[in-house]
C-alpha cells in the first residue's frame, strides 16, 4: 500500500486548480447551498417566521394529544425467563367440572397457545383427550363475558360486591336459604372458601351434581361397602375387561387415566404375545365398544338383567348367591369363563347410573377377587361427586319458593340438568340469582349478577383427583378481561381480602404440605404439577351389598316397550360445558365421523324396516318423543346400534353458549328420565319416533365406512394367529420380476427413482393400530399446534374439512370378498379399526414429482416438505396422493367474514392470540399438509445443537405422539440406533450403495407394514397390524 | 397446377369459376353482417357475460366456489381443459396432415377448422390457468423464467409444465400455420376493398403480399414446413396432456393406453366440433358448393375409425385391468361402469362408442342432419369420457374413508359458458372479419374446365 501513490481527484477543477474551487475548497458543501434564501434571495421574511411558527404551534400541540398506546413494544426490562421466540412450559392443571388432566401449559411471549401433558402426573401420564387440547381455544373465547354484570348491564366489581354483599346479608338476616349449586369441586381449597362462605352465612348449603351423575355407583359403593365414593381402577392389571355401557376410553370418570391403563394391555410385540381381552355390552356403538374385541349390542332395558346373567354366570362357579334375574345374552357364559380364568386380574365395569346394577358389579368384582388387585377401594377417586338427591331437593326448593338466594359457581343446570326446565321456571322465586360463569349461558342469563371467573388458565388453583393425590394450578396469563377468579369473589363476599393465591398456599400449609420447608416444597410442587402425599386410608373390606335387592329392582325396573333411547356424550363435546369451542364441533365423532350435530343413532336394521336411507350423510329427519317432550333430530343409521334402539348425543342444542355453539343440534338433557330412584340416559319405555319427509345433511369427514376388504390398507389378525406366526395379517405384494430369484419379488425393490441418502437423520412415525383407541386426542393437538382452520359445517359437507390428522374408521362387512357391491355395506355389529392418517412423508412421493413449481420437495431428513409461498395451487398433489392427506385452502379462511363464526381462531384479534407462532398461517390457493412438526423438529434440533449433543427421542415429538393417551404414536429418527422407532421396528442395519430409504425387507418387525405398500412409494410412516384378542375362528374378514 | 383426372368428381360443385370464388368468399367478409350474425353474437356475448361473472367470482372468493372436495381435486375444470383441447386437434390434422398426403378436399374446410383449433386452444389454454389457487403467481411461476430467488426453477418432472410447453407450441404453431395461409386471402380483400378503413387493416394483415411468383413459391414452401412441424404436435400434444394422468399412481389414470387413445379421441372430437360449426356456416353463408356432401361423409368416416379406436381403447382398459391383477385397478373400473358415476359411464358409451357406429350407414352419413346430431352427441360423450376419467377416479381410489362424491356448483358450469362464449365470439368475429374458406387453395381445385355447367 506505501507504493500506491495514486491520487484521486474529485474533479477537473481540482486538477487544474480552479480559482473558484480553491476558494470554497474547505467547505463541507462547495456548491451553492440555498439555505438562507427567500424569492427575494436571501434571509427570512416575515411570512416565513409566520409559516414557522405556525406549523411548530400546530405540531407542538399534536404531540401533546395522547399517542394510541400500542401494547406490543419491546420490553425495556426484559423479563428473566420470557425471551421472544422461545417458548415457556408451565405445569398446571386441567379441571372442567369433575374432568381431570395434569397439564403443561406451552406459552409464547405471555400467551398460553398448546396444551400438552404432564408426565409427572400418575393419574394422567402425560395423555391429554380432545377436550384438554381444545380447551385453549376456550381461553379466547370471544363470548367471554368482559367484566362483571348486574341486571344484563355492565357493573364494577366493587358496586357488584357491595350490592351482593347487602342482598346476601338481608338474607341472612331474615334467614333465608341460601344455596352454592356447582358442579364436582376436585379442588379442596375451594371447599374451604365454600366452608368459610358457608360459615359467614349459615343458611347456605354447597350442592354439586353432574351432568353425566355417579350417583349409582356412589349409592352402590355406600351399601356395599359402606364408604360413598368411586373407587380407583387399574384396567393395566385387567387380563379380561368386562364393560356394560361404560364408555370408560371416552367419556366414563376418568378416559385419560383409563386409556392409558387400557393400553398398556393391548401392546404386543416380540417379548410380549398376551394381551387383554375386552368385553362390551352396550346399546351405541362408543368409543369403547368399537375397540372391544367381543361387542354384543344389547338395549337399555336388557342392561340390568345382562349385568345380572353375569353376575349369576359368576356366582354360579364361586359359589356365591345368585339373584332370579332372567336374562340370556350372546357373549355373557364367554365372558364368565374367562373372567374367572383370570380372577384378580379382571375388572367388570357399568355406565349404569343405577345403584342395583352398580351393586352387582361390585358383587361380580367381588366374587372375581377385583377388589385390592385392579380396584382400589382406598384411593377413592373424586371426579362424580355430585348428589342427585341434593340436587333434586334444591329444585323441589327452589320452585316451592323456599330458596332465597343461589350462586351457580361455573355450573349451568338450566341447560345440562334433566329438570332444567323446571329449574328455569323455578328461579324466577329466588330473589337473589348469581353466576359465575364465564359466558351469559342458559343459566347466567336468569341472574341478576354475573360474576364471571377467571378461565383455568388465567387461575390459581389445585385438586384433589384421588385421595392423596394433589395437582397444581398456576396461571399462564393475566386476565384477559375484567374477570376475578370465582374463589375470590366468594371470599370477598364471605368478607375475606386475602387474596386466592396467598388463601391457597395458607390452606396448603396447613393441610397438605405438613413437613419440610414450605416455600421448597410448594414451589416444587408448583414446578411439577402434581403431588403425591402417602394416605393412610385402609380400604374398605367385604362386600356387603344386598344383590337380592338389587336383582329384585333390575326385574321391577327394566321392562323395556317399544323402541329404547340411549342418550350418551360424545368424546368431543361431553356434556357441552366447552361447546362453544370450534376445535371440538368440527372434531369427527370417532364413531360416527360426524362434525357439528347430534343425530339419532338408529340401527341398520331399523333403518332397513322403515325405509329409511342415507347417502353421504344425508337422510331424513325424525321426531323423537319422549313421554311429551319432543325434539326434531337428524337420523343417522349406525352400524353396531342395538336393534330396537336409538341413541342420541348430550352436550347440543345450546342456546346462549355463542355463535358457534347455539342452536347446533338439539339439547337432549330433557329427554333423561330417572330409573330406581336416580337420574338414567336410558329410556326403556315411552319413546315414540316418527320418521319425517324432511332431509338434513349430517357433516361427516367419512362417509365410506367399511375398508372394501383392501388389506393394503388395514391389516389385522387374531391373537391365536399372531402367536402361531408373528406375520399373522400381514399383506406381502410380490411383482413378477425375471431378474429376482424367483422371478417375484417385493415392489419396494423395485423402482425408477434412484433413492435418497439420509445421512443425517431419517424421521419417521410408527402407529400401533392395536393400541390406537381413536380418541382423536391427537387430531385437535395437531390442530392447535399447526393452526389449522375451522370451516364450518357447510365445507365439511362440501368435503373440504382441513384437518391434517384424520382418524379413518373402518367397519367390517358380512359381505364376500368379491361382492365389490355388498362391501360397502357394513356388518350390523361390525369389528372397528381405527387408522389415524396423515402425510406419508413417502420416500418416492408422488405429489412431488408432478408439482410444476417444485413447491413440494423431499428433505434431506425424509420429510415430504410442502413450501406454502411457492405453491400455486394446482391441487395436482393431492389428486396425486393414494393417501388423500392433502388439504387445499379453497378459501381465505382468516380475516374472511365467511368463517368468523366458525374459525374464531383465525377471524378475530382475540382468538388469533392462540395461534402458533412458529407455524404459518397459510393463505388462500395453497396446499397444505402434516410437516411432522417441522418446527418441532428443528427446535428439538437447535437445543441439542445448543448443548452440542445429538438430538434424543426426548428432544424432539409431534404433537400428535406427545398428545397420544395411548402411546400408538411413536415419533423418532430411524437411523439413530438407540431411537424407540429404530427399535420398535427392528431396522437392520444396512449399507445401500443406491438409497439410504427404508424397504419393507429391511424393517426387522413382523407386524409392520406400509399401508399400500405395492405402489411402491415407500411411505416413512409405518404402521403395526391390527390385533384381536379373539378365538382364532370368529375373526370377520 | 396439378393435373385432375376429368372423370373425377369435382371437389367444389356448382360449376364455380376462379373469380366466382373469390366473390363467394369475400361477399361474407364486406358485406353488412347479417341478422343471424347479429343473432348468434348477441347469444355468445350474453353467454360470455354470464361466465365472466363466474370466472370473477372464482378469482375473487377461491377455487371454493367449484364444488371440488379434498378427495376430487380436478372436475370440471381439467375435464374442460382436455374437451377444448381434444376439439384443438382437428385444424391442425386437416391442415398439415391431410396436406403432406395430398388429401384436397380438405382444402375448403382447413381454414375455419384451423380458426376452430386456435380458439378452442385459447378456450382449453383457461383451466390450467383458472384451476390455479393462485392465479396471480401461477401464470408465470409455471415458466423456466431466470428469476431472483436463487435457483428456483420449474420441475421438470411436472407432467404439468410439459403441458405448458406442449400446449404452448402447438399453439404458436398453429396461429402461425394458420395466419401464413390467411395472407394471400388478406390480399385479396385489399385489393377488393373499397372503403379505406379496410384497405389499411386487411393491407396490413396482408403483410405487403404482392402476389408475385416467387411469393407463392415461399408461401407454398412455408406451409410444407409448417406442415411438417405440425404434424408430430397433432400426435404430441394430446399424448402429453395424457401424461398428466398416465403417469400418475391413481388407480383409472395410471394405464400406458392413454397417449394413443387420447389421440384418436382428440381427433375424433375435434371432426365432430368442426362439423357442427361448418354445417352451421356452410348453411348462413351459403356455401354448399364448397362444403358438399363429400366432405361430410369424408369427415364422417374418420370419426367412425376414430370413435372405434377410442371404442376399443375402452373395452382395453377393462382387460387391463383384469389381467393386471391390481385390485385397485380392478376397482376403479368396476366402480366406473357400476358405481355412482355409472350414469356418466353410460352416457360416454352411448355417446362415443355406439352412436358413431350408425356412421357405417350411407344414409345417415350423407344425411346433414343426422350428421348434426351425433357431432353434437360426440362433443357431449367426449365430455363425458374425460369427466368419467378424471372424477370417477378420483372419487374412488386407494383408501376408503376419503372415497367422496362431486357436486358442480354454478361455477363449475359459469366457467364452462365463460369458454363457450368465448369461443363463439372470436368464431363469428372470425367468420365476419376473415375468409372463411382459403380461397387461394380452392382455387386451384376448381376443374380447369371450369365453365358454368349445370350439375
Amino acid at each position: 500500500m506505501r507504493d500506491n501513490k495514486k491520487t484521486y481527484w474529485k474533479g477537473i477543477e481540482q486538477l487544474s486548480n480552479d480559482p473558484e474551487f480553491v476558494k470554497k475548497a474547505d467547505k463541507e458543501f462547495p456548491e451553492f447551498l440555498p439555505i438562507n434564501q427567500n424569492e427575494d434571495g436571501g434571509g427570512s421574511s416575515r411570512r416565513d417566521f409566520l409559516k414557522m411558527m405556525g406549523f411548530g404551534i400546530a405540531a407542538a400541540s399534536l404531540a401533546a394529544c395522547e399517542a394510541p398506546v400500542r401494547r406490543a413494544i419491546p420490553y425495556v426490562n426484559k423479563p428473566v425467563d420470557v425471551d421472544p421466540g422461545i417458548p415457556n412450559y408451565y405445569a398446571s392443571t386441567y379441571t372442567n367440572g369433575g374432568d381431570y388432566c395434569s397439564i403443561v401449559v406451552k406459552t409464547r411471549e405471555g400467551r398460553p397457545i398448546k396444551i400438552e401433558g404432564n408426565k409427572l402426573s400418575k393419574i394422567s401420564q402425560g395423555g391429554v383427550n380432545a377436550q384438554v387440547e381444545a380447551s385453549v381455544l376456550s381461553l379466547y373465547d370471544n363470548e367471554r363475558l368482559r367484566g362483571p354484570k348486574a341486571a344484563g348491564n355492565d357493573t364494577k366489581w366493587e358496586t357488584l360486591d357491595k350490592e351482593v354483599i347487602n342482598k346476601l346479608n338481608s338474607i341472612a338476616a331474615q334467614g333465608g336459604q341460601i344455596r352454592i349449586v356447582s358442579n364436582t369441586i376436585l379442588s379442596p381449597t375451594t371447599k374451604q372458601v365454600i366452608a368459610d362462605f358457608t360459615a359467614k352465612y349459615p343458611t347456605t348449603q354447597h350442592i354439586m351434581y353432574d351432568a353425566s351423575s355417579a350417583e349409582g355407583m356412589l349409592q352402590a359403593n355406600e351399601s356395599s361397602f359402606g364408604v360413598r365414593t368411586i373407587p380407583s381402577y387399574d384396567f393395566s392389571k385387567s387380563d379380561v375387561i368386562v364393560s356394560f355401557g361404560a364408555d370408560f376410553l371416552g367419556t366414563w370418570i376418568s378416559p385419560i387415566e383409563f386409556t392409558k391403563q387400557y393400553s398398556k394391555t393391548r401392546k404386543i410385540g416380540s417379548g410380549k404375545k398376551t394381551m387383554s381381552r375386552h368385553y362390551q355390552f352396550e346399546s351405541n356403538l362408543s368409543l369403547t365398544g368399537s375397540n372391544a374385541d367381543y361387542r354384543t349390542p344389547i338395549k337399555p332395558s336388557d342392561e340390568g338383567k345382562a349385568v345380572a346373567a353375569l353376575y349369576n354366570a359368576i356366582a354360579s362357579k364361586t359359589g356365591g348367591q345368585s339373584v332370579s334375574v332372567k336374562g340370556e345374552y350372546k357373549n355373557i357364559d364367554k365372558a364368565a369363563k374367562d373372567l374367572l380364568k383370570a380372577r384378580g386380574k379382571s375388572l367388570v365395569v357399568s355406565g349404569s347410573n343405577d345403584p342395583a346394577v352398580q351393586t352387582l358389579v361390585n358383587g361380580i368384582n367381588s366374587m372375581l377377587n377385583n377388589y385390592g388387585t385392579t380396584i382400589d377401594l382406598a384411593k377413592s377417586v373424586n371426579f362424580r361427586q355430585g348428589d342427585e338427591q341434593a340436587m333434586n331437593k334444591f329444585i323441589n326448593d327452589a320452585k316451592s319458593g323456599r330458596i332465597n338466594g343461589v350462586i351457580f359457581l361455573n355450573s349451568n343446570p338450566v341447560y345440562n340438568h334433566h329438570r332444567g326446565a323446571e329449574l328455569k321456571d323455578a328461579l324466577s322465586k329466588v330473589s337473589l340469582k348469581i353466576s359465575t360463569s364465564d359466558r351469559p349461558d342458559e343459566t347466567a342469563v336468569l341472574a341478576d349478577y354475573m360474576a364471571p371467573d377467571n378461565h383455568f388458565l388465567e387461575s390459581w388453583n389445585d385438586a384433589e383427583p384421588k385421595t392423596g393425590t394433589y395437582s397444581l394450578a398456576q396461571p399462564t396469563i393475566t386476565p384477559i378481561f375484567d374477570t376475578r377468579q370465582a374463589q375470590e369473589t366468594l371470599l370477598t363476599w364471605s368478607g375475606n381480602n386475602t387474596e386466592y393465591y396467598d388463601y391457597l398456599q395458607n390452606n396448603w400449609k396447613g393441610k397438605i404440605t405438613t413437613s419440610g420447608d414450605f416455600q421448597e416444597a410448594w414451589d416444587k410442587t408448583m414446578q411439577d404439577g402434581v403431588l403425591e402425599v402417602a394416605s393412610e386410608a385402609a380400604a374398605p373390606s367385604g362386600f356387603a351389598g344386598n344383590v337380592a335387592a338389587a336383582g329384585a329392582a333390575i326385574n321391577k325396573n327394566y321392562k323395556g316397550s317399544g323402541v329404547e333411547l340411549s342418550l350418551y356424550q360424545k368424546v368431543g363435546i361431553g356434556d357441552g360445558s366447552q361447546a362453544n369451542n370450534p376445535w371440538l364441533q368440527e372434531m369427527p365423532d370417532p364413531v360416527s365421523k360426524a362434525t357439528w350435530d347430534n343425530y339419532l343413532t338408529v340401527s341398520q336394521a331399523w333403518a332397513r324396516e322403515n325405509e329409511v336411507t342415507a347417502f353421504e350423510g344425508k337422510s331424513n329427519k325424525a321426531k323423537v318423543t319422549v313421554n311429551g317432550k319432543s325434539v326434531v333430530v337428524p337420523i343417522l343409521i349406525q352400524p353396531g346400534q342395538a336393534p330396537g334402539t336409538v341413541g342420541l348425543a348430550l352436550g347440543y342444542g345450546r342456546t346462549s353458549a355463542g355463535k358457534v355453539a347455539n342452536e347446533r343440534g338439539v339439547n337432549a338433557f330433557p329427554l333423561a328420565t330417572t330409573v330406581n330412584g336416580v337420574a338414567s340416559n336410558s329410556v326403556m319405555s315411552g319413546v315414540t319416533i316418527e320418521v319425517l319427509e324432511e332431509q338434513y345433511q349430517i357433516a361427516q369427514t367419512q362417509t365410506h365406512q367399511t375398508y372394501m376388504g383392501r388389506d393394503t390398507v388395514i391389516q389385522e389378525a387374531t391373537l391365536d394367529a399372531y402367536k402361531e406366526d408373528p406375520y399373522a395379517g400381514r399383506h406381502m405384494p410380490h411383482i413378477s420380476n425375471w431378474m429376482a430369484e424367483g422371478g417375484e419379488t417385493s415392489p419396494g425393490n423395485l423402482s425408477l427413482w434412484k433413492g435418497h441418502k439420509y445421512k443425517n437423520h431419517h424421521w419417521g412415525m410408527v402407529i400401533d393400530l392395536n393400541s390406537c383407541t381413536g380418541c382423536s386426542a391427537c387430531h385437535v393437538a395437531c390442530q392447535s399446534e399447526n393452526n389449522i382452520p375451522v370451516v364450518g359445517r357447510e365445507e365439511v359437507i362440501n368435503r373440504r374439512d382441513m384437518h391434517w390428522m384424520r382418524i379413518d374408521r373402518y367397519y367390517s362387512s358380512d359381505a364376500a370378498p368379491s361382492d365389490i357391491k355388498g362391501l360397502e355395506e357394513a356388518a350390523d355389529n361390525p369389528e372397528v379399526t381405527f387408522q389415524p392418517m396423515m402425510c406419508q412423508h413417502c420416500n418416492n412421493a408422488p405429489c412431488e414429482t408432478v408439482c410444476p413449481v417444485a413447491a413440494t420437495t423431499h428433505s434431506s431428513e425424509g420429510l415430504n416438505q410442502m413450501t406454502y409461498n411457492r405453491c400455486i395451487g394446482t391441487r395436482y398433489c393431492a389428486n396425486n396422493c393414494p393417501y388423500k392427506v392433502r388439504r387445499f385452502n379453497w378459501f381465505k379462511y382468516h380475516d374472511n367474514g365467511q368463517f368468523e363464526d366458525v374459525n374464531t381462531a383465525m377471524n378475530n384479534d382475540l382468538g388469533k392470540m392462540v395461534l402458533n407462532p412458529d407455524v404459518t398461517v397459510r393463505s388462500r390457493g395453497v396446499m397444505e399438509k402434516c410437516s411432522l412438526c417441522i418446527q418441532r423438529i428443528q427446535y428439538g434440533k437447535l437445543e441439542a445443537k445448543k448443548e452440542g449433543r445429538r438430538p434424543k427421542d426426548e428432544d424432539i415429538n409431534t404433537a400428535c405422539a406427545s398428545a397420544c393417551p395411548a402411546d400408538a404414536i411413536v415419533f423418532g429418527d430411524m437411523n439413530d440406533e438407540n431411537s424407540r422407532i429404530h427399535k420398535m421396528l427392528q431396522i437392520n442395519h444396512r449399507e445401500s450403495e443406491d438409497a439410504d430409504y427404508l424397504i419393507e425387507t429391511e424393517i426387522g418387525e413382523p407386524r409392520a407394514y406400509h399401508v399400500l405398500e405395492e405402489i411402491g412409494v415407500k411411505p416413512n410412516v409405518t404402521y403395526l397390524t391390527k390385533i384381536r384378542n379373539k378365538d382364532k375362528e370368529e375373526a370377520k374378514a | 397446377m396439378q393435373v385432375t383426372s376429368s372423370v373425377r368428381e369435382p371437389l367444389v360443385t356448382g360449376g364455380k369459376t376462379v373469380h366466382d370464388v373469390t366473390e363467394d368468399i369475400c361477399r361474407q367478409v364486406e358485406g353488412k353482417p347479417t341478422k343471424s350474425w347479429m343473432l348468434g353474437m348477441a347469444i355468445s356475448l350474453a353467454t360470455l357475460g354470464i361466465g365472466a361473472y363466474a370466472v370473477f367470482m372464482l378469482l375473487w372468493e377461491g377455487i371454493g366456489v367449484w364444488g371440488l372436495n379434498k378427495t376430487v381435486g380436478w372436475a370440471w375444470d381439467i375435464t374442460n381443459f382436455v374437451w377444448w383441447v381434444g376439439i384443438g386437434h382437428a385444424g391442425t390434422l386437416i391442415s398439415a396432415i391431410l396436406l403432406l398426403f395430398r388429401q384436397k378436399w380438405r382444402m375448403s374446410i382447413n381454414r375455419a377448422a384451423e380458426a376452430m383449433t386456435i380458439f378452442a386452444v385459447i378456450c382449453a389454454a383457461c383451466f390450467p390457468g383458472l384451476h390455479m389457487g393462485r392465479l396471480w403467481v401461477g401464470f408465470y411461476w409455471a415458466l423456466p423464467l431466470p428469476n431472483t430467488w436463487g435457483s428456483l426453477w420449474v420441475n421438470f418432472n411436472s407432467p404439468l409444465l410439459w403441458d405448458v410447453f406442449a400446449i404452448s407450441t402447438y399453439f404458436t404453431v398453429s396461429l402461425v400455420f394458420w395466419y401464413i395461409g390467411l395472407i394471400p386471402d388478406f390480399a385479396s380483400i385489399r385489393d377488393r376493398a373499397k372503403n379505406k378503413v379496410s384497405k389499411a387493416v386487411y393491407g396490413a394483415l396482408s403483410f405487403g403480399w404482392d402476389g408475385a411468383a416467387k411469393t407463392w413459391m415461399r408461401y407454398e414452401s412455408v406451409a410444407l414446413i409448417l406442415a411438417g412441424l405440425a404434424t408430430p404436435l397433432v400426435l404430441s400434444v394430446h399424448t402429453i396432456v395424457s401424461f398428466d394422468f398416465a403417469t400418475s399412481v391413481i388407480p383409472g389414470w395410471h394405464t400406458t393406453i392413454f397417449p394413443p387413445y387420447f389421440v384418436a379421441g382428440a381427433i375424433f372430437s375435434g371432426f365432430a366440433m368442426v362439423l357442427t360449426l361448418m354445417l352451421v356456416t356452410r348453411k348462413l353463408f351459403k356455401l354448399e358448393d364448397y362444403i358438399t356432401i363429400n366432405h361430410i361423409e369424408l369427415m364422417n368416416i374418420v370419426i367412425i375409425i376414430t370413435g372405434s379406436i377410442v371404442g376399443i381403447a375402452y373395452i382395453t382398459e377393462f382387460f387391463i385391468a383384469w389381467y393386471s391383477g391390481v385390485d385397485a385397478e380392478q376397482y376403479a373400473f368396476m366402480n366406473r361402469a357400476f358405481g355412482p358415476y355409472a350414469w356418466a359411464y353410460w352416457s360416454m358409451m352411448t355417446c362415443n362408442v355406439i352412436s358413431p357406429q350408425l356412421f357405417w350407414v350411407k344414409k345417415i352419413r350423407t344425411s346433414i342432419a343426422a350428421t348434426f346430431i351425433l357431432s353434437i352427441i360426440v362433443n357431449i360423450g367426449m365430455w363425458f369420457e374425460r369427466f368419467v376419467i378424471i372424477v370417477t377416479s378420483l372419487h374412488r381410489d386407494y383408501l376408503p374413508s376419503s372415497w367422496a362424491m362431486f357436486y358442480p356448483t354454478f361455477y363449475d358450469v359459469g366457467v364452462y359458458l365463460f369458454t363457450f362464449g368465448l369461443f363463439f365470439t372470436a368464431f363469428l368475429l372470425f367468420a365476419k372479419f376473415f375468409p372463411v374458406i382459403n380461397m387461394a387453395e380452392v382455387k386451384s381445385i376448381i376443374k380447369s374446365s371450369s365453365l358454368k355447367r349445370n350439375n
